[in-house]
């Protein structure tokens, strides 16, 4: 049995999902950034697949700056949510949708 | 053979532990899952050949974005349960369904269609590690450096957003003067 580019493709489509799901069904904002990293992770899955099977290695540097983004986007993003609990004690998301001026 | 047994079982385990980490109502599970995760991704790397992706993998995700994601849940009231409202996971699961084949089918159609000529073809006499060296450093030397810049950027905003009032530590004082330190912030 040949583990073709395929199968890393349909993998990565599946984690795809499942991150996009979790995006769409959560509140807590910390639970939110989990989905988010499942999707990165599920991209590269598919840089790497990609390199290995064209035998370039774009792919491979790809994935290393996407993941040195979500490095700097998880630093950013959970500075951003201490403050927000800091001042209303809540990191819901429906709280954050409605804009008090 | 070998390849397809490790193929499957890293699929299902990955697939499996992703599950967890977006359905789980307790928000430790979610992290101890997202971890395993992430470990059980860098297998995947190491079967396609990506052994520096591999390492880096786990160092940085597993060792330092989850370890940030743990410091960061110490702040926050993670103990109590989660409030899920889900109007209808049916919806809310074909629409994921629906936007990850439409993404993906976007993105893969010039890969399918095989007109894909390698740029930086890779060399069969040196290492995976060496073979990065070369690319990383000549042709993408500057989203390397761009990508520094990134990260210093992303350090000093953590450190200006979360690093406020660090000048009065709590755990040094005592009662009394904790309790005075919340009626001054209250004035």
């Amino acid at each position: 049995m040949e583990i073709t580019l395929n199968h890393y493709l349909v993998l990565a489509t599946i984690l795809f999902g499942i991150g996009l799901y979790g995006v769409m069904r959560r509140k807590n904002l910390l639970m939110l950034f989990f989905a988010t990293e499942i999707l990165l992770n599920s991209v590269n899955i598919g840089f790497a697949a990609i390199s290995h099977y064209y035998g370039d290695l774009t792919g491979q540097m790809f994935a290393f700056f996407v993941i040195a983004i979500a490095a700097s986007e998880v630093a950013v993003g959970l500075g951003l949510l201490i403050v927000w609990y800091k001042r209303h004690n809540n990191i819901d998301l429906d709280e954050m949708s409605l804009m008090r001026g | 053979m070998f390849e397809a047994v490790s193929f499957y079982l890293f699929a299902f385990l990955v697939i499996v532990s992703f599950w967890i980490a977006v359905t789980t109502s307790q928000a430790l599970y979610a992290l101890t899952a997202l971890a395993a995760g992430m470990i059980l991704i860098s297998g995947f790397y190491f079967t396609l050949g990506a052994d520096f992706l591999g390492a880096i993998q786990i160092i940085v995700y597993s060792g330092a974005v989850l370890a940030l994601y743990a410091f960061g849940m110490m702040f926050f009231d993670t103990t109590r349960e989660i409030k899920e409202k889900n109007p209808n996971g049916l919806i809310v699961g074909t629409l994921a369904v629906l936007a990850t084949l439409l993404t993906i089918a976007i993105v893969a159609a010039p890969i399918v269609s095989q007109n894909i000529v390698a740029f930086y073809p890779s060399v069969e006499s040196v290492g995976n590690t060496q073979q990065i060296g070369l690319v990383l450093f000549t042709k993408y030397l500057v989203p390397f450096e761009v990508a520094a810049v990134m990260l210093l950027v992303a350090m000093i905003a953590g450190i200006v957003l979360a690093g406020k009032k660090m000048d009065v530590s709590l755990t040094k004082m005592a009662e009394d003067e904790i309790e005075e330190h919340k009626a001054q912030e209250l004035n």
